[in-house]
């Protein structure tokens, strides 16, 4: 009680002082819920690895250096540094936070269960079928010139589901729509198996999406 | 009459080890073939923009003189042809790559100190060009060089652009991940420095005098 107590008023004080420096608000990789070869075959445990240990890890790395440089600009009082660095954190933000979604979004193989519930409803209700739902994602993430995802989105307004495609690395939050699936369609994602052939992927990923993160997704959205 | 996929000036391995031949084969007869097609597609129903030639269809992107529903394909494909067949070209067999001379170096000199100021200059606009995109030298319209990247399909032909730095390319990198990928994986900046081995200075002084004139070499 006493030991708390101390350490309130430490952070008390020391919130008082200005911020030379980021201390307990750095960025990390999270682990994946599963090996790298665990969704073979339909993405590689060689695409896994440097998908998630060079990628991502590079976004959390270049996002803590700029964020760590915004502080340092903030304590300068310096808004042109400051104004320099949105282009990297929006880039290196956003690829943590798809990434971080992403690998929650995929099962082993093994472990796939469709949709269930309220998920199949609101999907049945919109595209008539999962394969129809499925085709229509497809169609429209197949179709992402140069880098980007396909994200099935929840809009809190309208109570309804959404497909749509974002560029780079903007994270699907700009939108105003709350992210429940997304698909990588950088090339880094797919290359070294499909090739050129991305559609291949598209219609390969399917067998690893983890229908039961989604379902929470939307529950959480829902609250 | 249909754009055609252009021919190699070189077999799919000649520019290994630095380019690996199973990228060349598949980023030639795939991805370049694709803009190809996608392109001949979109202007199936607009022959006057087929008339008008590649390098003409790449400097009205942006502008009205493109239909609102092709635009968008055209910019894509449109650029992507011009860009990988200005690409093929500006590179070479590693054994036959000199270092730029005569006019374009001193032009380099003028620009940016050194070969050496200029290529680090390109290699940082092409490691910082986020997701995909392209790297480019040029000369611009008052007749300097510049170094710019652009993002997905889109080159400095494409001056109605907003954010467009206008340019005459000479010489072009490709940083899309398909470019690089099956040898250097996320190692873009390691496959940017081994591309320097390939570059074809003779073609990027020819592009340079002709730039000099106002004019486009394809």
């Amino acid at each position: 009680m006493l030991a708390r107590g101390l350490l309130a008023s430490a952070r008390e004080n020391f919130n008082a002082l200005p911020r030379m420096s980021r201390l307990l608000s750095t960025v990390k990789l999270p682990d994946l819920p599963y090996d790298y070869g665990a969704l073979e075959p339909y993405i590689s445990g060689q695409i896994m690895e440097l998908h998630h240990s060079k990628h991502h890890a590079a976004y959390v790395a270049n996002l803590n250096k700029a964020l760590e440089q915004q502080a340092e600009a903030e304590a300068k009082g310096d808004v042109s540094k400051i104004i320099t660095l949105q282009g990297a954190i929006k880039f290196n933000g956003g690829g943590h936070i798809n990434h971080d979604i992403f690998w929650t979004n995929l099962v082993p193989p093994k472990d796939f269960e469709p949709p269930t519930g309220e998920l199949e409803a609101l999907i049945k209700a919109q595209w008539k079928s999962l394969d129809n739902f499925i085709s229509t994602f497809n169609a429209q993430t197949a179709a992402v010139q140069g880098s980007g995802w396909g994200w099935l989105g929840y809009n809190k307004g309208t109570g309804r589901l959404e497909i749509i495609a974002m560029p780079n690395q903007d994270p699907l939050s700009i939108t105003g729509l709350v992210p429940l699936l997304g698909v990588d369609v950088w090339e880094h994602a797919y290359y070294l198996q499909y090739k050129n052939v991305r559609p291949d992927y598209l219609k390969a990923i399917w067998n690893v999406v983890n229908w039961k993160n989604v379902a929470d997704r939307l529950a959480a959205a829902k609250k | 009459m249909a754009f055609e996929l252009p021919a190699l000036p070189y077999d799919y391995g000649t520019l290994e080890p630095h380019v690996d031949s199973q990228t060349m084969l598949i980023h030639h007869t795939k991805h370049h073939q694709a803009y190809v097609n996608n392109l001949n597609a979109a202007l199936d129903k607009f022959p006057e923009l087929k008339d008008l030639g590649l390098v003409e269809i790449n400097k009205v992107v942006g502008t009205d003189k493109l239909p609102g529903d092709v635009a968008t394909t055209i910019r894509n494909n449109g650029g992507g042809h011009y860009n990988h067949t200005f690409f093929w070209k500006v590179m070479t067999n590693p054994s036959n790559t000199n270092g730029p001379s005569g006019a374009v170096k001193e032009a380099i000199e003028a620009a940016f100190g050194s070969v050496d100021e200029m290529k680090a200059k390109f290699n940082a606009a092409a490691a910082g060009r986020f997701g995909s995109g392209w790297a480019w030298l040029g000369v611009k319209e008052d007749g300097s060089l510049a170094i710019t990247s652009t993002p997905n399909q889109d080159n400095p032909l494409m001056a109605s652009l907003p954010d467009s730095t206008p340019m005459v390319p000479i010489l072009g990198l490709d940083v899309w991940e398909h470019a690089y990928y099956l040898k250097y994986q996320n190692r873009r900046p390691e496959y940017i420095a081994a591309w320097w081995n390939v570059v074809n200075w003779e073609q990027v002084a020819s592009n340079f005098d002709a730039a000099k004139t106002g004019a486009v070499l394809l």
